[in-house]
């Protein structure tokens, strides 16, 4: 049946040598290449969720006054999408398993788009031919952080609303444009009108998911061209591609893994209670909550607006540039351009432009993993700087004094991590030196196979 | 069916692997039947939960086992292609280049497509204007409040300044103005006279102690929520208005300045005035544009 299967599609498209090479396509084996597609099942988690969510959800501000089954917000007046959101948790069947489960899988979406994008920058798989790869995963971080928080603005509740204030002010730092940015996408003065929320919601369920999607697409196509990156073993070599063939092997692998990310999602959607809207109350711009932190992966930024001392340029009485542009806008930019510009940057410095299949190891090249361990522990300690509130409460530690220290600590720390780094790189490189090179040299004995081992004494 | 050699390693399949499978399978099956006969009961979120991603657990393990023991086990060595290729290959330039050898006026026609292109792109973008009010920040200065224009609360019932106590918070609004506009809202708060610090001009703007500023944070536009007022003066820090999203610390006492955290500006001050009846007023105008600060605004 199979074969009959097989002649039918052939004798009408003519691409059975094309299926077959598709089926021996190779794919070399390491855990930290599982951690794309990790992101990759994520993303079609939480378009199926997504796609159920909408037959639901009303993006409208229109006011009404709920008489749903959750009591203690019975008569309040509040948005039609707020509404629709309680209604579809509580009236809904299976509605808040679906919204809990499209939660999580956002919170976990970027989890695997940051480990990857580190297992990337650590093992040099951004090296030429893989820049065009790398730029477009970048742009899918970008996309993925925007578009989690623009899912989270639309349930319209307290926390939304906040983090919807904090985003007009930041687009309204912006020198010289920003306030006439801000009234064209709020449709005026924040809150903004009807139409900013439906603006936001074709970016939440088609712009940006499309966006992410043909990104998606490219960055696949051009692992396929270039083949995937492999470390060294005993038959990894440059010109080679050493894995396990995507039929029969891969395949099963690979529906595992993606079995097991639905699983996991789905029994944390059921399990385990994330974003309790209902808890929250309707947003009004007068009201706010005291604790209040976003979804883990936006804790950078508001680390960044925590952090920032109130300085303000200005001329006589008039502000330049709004303190908020600091945290909000520059920084992200520092960060985003220092990842879309890092391959230029190395090639720069080390005039490696050569084409490399066999990844490093983060100990391979000190320098580089220097670097990155200094800038993501700078970039870690700021996020770890948005919790501040939360260990004030926690444990009593005072919050000024918690802000003060951080803003010395965030220049120092990544520096004293950057050197331990490269030291322990050099340390471990060192280790493996031929033992005749070692300093000191000692005793060594030639073994059958042709290689020298250490004689202790 | 074919008598050529053989693709793919011999693998016999131990038995408790292909047991392990179908288990997997069928359990996998049990917990999707379960998970649609809870939807058509009661339809209990952790059950629903617990079943559909059990069901994917038991197929994730299923094709994991598969993979692992049931067919064939190979590690496979392929050459990689070389990426590049010889000039002769780059013929795609030599297409372009001939394409275009017939032109003698090449540069009036790249000026020309340059600026259509340009021009055609810039009329598509510019629709886009239509998504808000085109330059016009001065309504970010708009004021709900003018002199006379009566405080009320949540509920709309005018405030009434022997209600407010020394060292409470009070949020109001403008009476008659939409509440959802930022410039409506306000926090009220009522100090002993003699913790009083504002500037000579700002004198008679807080009578019996009861100052009134704008709700939302010159920062990132939250609504200013907390406020610190300590009761044992020697030990406790000076009173502060507090935003909670980063923290922005106001000093009431001394006309809304900035004593702690990332905003640039005090917050607005509103001059207050009492009625015959008690009844709390604006005196006048906010001292400043409200809410988060952009290029050009008055710093107050």
């Amino acid at each position: 049946m199979i074969y009959r299967l097989v002649r039918y599609l052939d004798t009408r498209t003519g691409q059975s040598p094309l299926l077959k090479k598709l089926m021996r396509y190779v794919f070399p084996d390491h855990w930290s290449f599982m951690l794309g597609e990790i992101a990759l099942y994520c993303f079609v988690v939480l378009v199926a969720t997504g796609i159920y969510l909408t037959f639901f959800f009303e993006p409208s501000t229109h006011r009404v006054v709920y008489q749903g089954e959750y009591s203690p917000l019975r008569g309040q007046t509040m948005s039609e999408a707020y509404r629709s959101v309680l209604d579809l948790s509580f009236r809904t069947k299976a509605g808040l398993l679906m919204r809990q489960t499209h939660h999580w899988a956002a919170d976990v979406f970027l989890v695997a788009i940051t480990l990857h994008v580190l297992r990337v920058f650590f093992t040099g798989a951004f090296r030429r031919p893989r820049e065009l790869t790398y730029f477009a995963g970048v742009l899918m971080l970008a996309l993925a952080l925007f578009e989690g928080f623009a899912g989270y603005s639309l349930g319209d509740d307290l926390l939304s609303g906040m983090g919807l204030a904090i985003a007009y002010s930041v687009v309204m730092s912006i020198p010289f444009v920003g306030a006439n940015l801000a009234l064209l996408i709020w449709h005026g003065p924040f809150p903004g009108t009807d139409q900013f929320f439906s603006r936001l919601y074709i970016a939440h369920v088609l712009l940006v998911p499309v966006a992410i999607g043909v990104l998606l697409t490219f960055h696949l196509v051009s692992i396929a061209f270039t083949h995937h990156s492999q470390f060294r073993g005993s038959r990894e070599r440059e010109d080679n591609v050493v894995g396990v063939p995507a039929w029969p092997g891969y395949t099963f692998r690979t529906l595992g893994l993606a079995f097991a990310t639905a699983g996991v999602l789905f029994l944390l959607g059921g399990l385990v209670q994330i974003n309790p809207v209902w808890q929250w109350g309707p947003f009004e711009p007068s009201q706010s909550t005291n604790g209040a932190q976003p979804d883990w992966y936006l804790g950078w930024l508001i680390g960044a607006l925590r952090l920032m001392p109130n300085w303000e340029p200005h001329i006589g009485s008039y502000t330049l540039i709004p303190n908020a542009f600091w945290g909000g806008a520059v920084f992200p930019l520092i960060v985003f351009t220092f990842l879309f510009f890092w391959p230029a940057i190395e090639r720069r410095i080390t005039g490696d432009d050569g084409i490399h299949h066999l990844l490093d190891r983060p100990r391979d090249a000190p320098w580089r993993t220097a670097v990155g361990v200094g800038f993501f522990t700078w970039v870690g300690m700021i996020f770890f700087a948005g919790s501040s509130d939360r260990v004030f409460v926690e444990m009593n530690i005072s919050y000024e004094s918690q802000i003060h220290v951080y803003q010395v600590l965030v220049f120092v720390i990544p520096f004293v991590a950057a050197f331990i780094a490269k030291r322990w790189c050099e340390g471990l490189l060192r280790r493996e030196l031929h033992p005749l090179r070692t300093p000191g040299g000692g005793p060594v004995r030639r073994s059958a196979s042709g290689g020298f081992e250490r004689l202790r004494r | 069916m074919r008598g050529a050699p053989r693709l793919l390693p011999r693998h016999r399949a131990p038995r408790w692997a292909e047991l392990a499978v179908a288990w997997a399978l069928i359990l996998a099956a049990a917990a999707a039947a379960g998970f649609i006969a809870v939807y058509a009961l009661d339809a209990d979120t952790q059950w629903l939960g617990l079943l559909l991603g059990g069901a994917f657990a038991l197929l994730a393990a299923g094709s994991i086992v598969t993979a692992k023991a049931l067919v064939p086990q190979e590690k496979k060595e392929q050459e990689r292609e070389s990426l590049d290729h010889d000039a002769e290959d780059l013929d795609v330039t030599v297409y372009v280049q001939e394409a275009g050898e017939g032109i003698t006026r090449s540069r009036l026609l790249k000026g020309a497509a340059g600026a259509a292109g340009l021009t055609v792109l810039g009329a598509l973008l510019v629709p886009l204007a239509s998504c808000g009010p085109l330059l016009d920040v001065e309504q970010l200065r708009r004021m709900a409040w003018r002199r006379g224009r009566r405080l009320v609360d949540e509920n709309g019932r005018p405030l009434i300044a022997d209600e407010i106590a020394i060292g409470s918070m009070t949020p109001a609004f403008a009476e008659g103005v939409d509440r959802e506009r930022l410039d409506a809202s306000l926090i009220v708060v009522r100090l002993r006279p003699d913790e009083l610090r504002l500037p000579p001009q700002r004198a008679d703007w807080a009578p019996r102690g009861i100052l009134a500023y704008s709700k939302i944070c010159t920062h990132a536009g939250c609504a200013v929520s907390m406020l610190r007022y300590p009761l044992f003066a020697p030990k406790a820090p000076s009173p502060a208005l507090v935003c909670p999203c980063h923290y922005s610390t106001f000093d009431p006492a001394r006309a809304g300045k900035v004593i702690f955290g990332p905003a640039g500006r005090p917050l607005p001050q509103l001059p207050l005035s009492i009625g015959e009846n008690g009844e709390l007023f604006a005196a006048g105008r906010m001292s400043g544009p409200v809410g988060p600060s952009w290029w050009g605004v008055e710093r107050g």
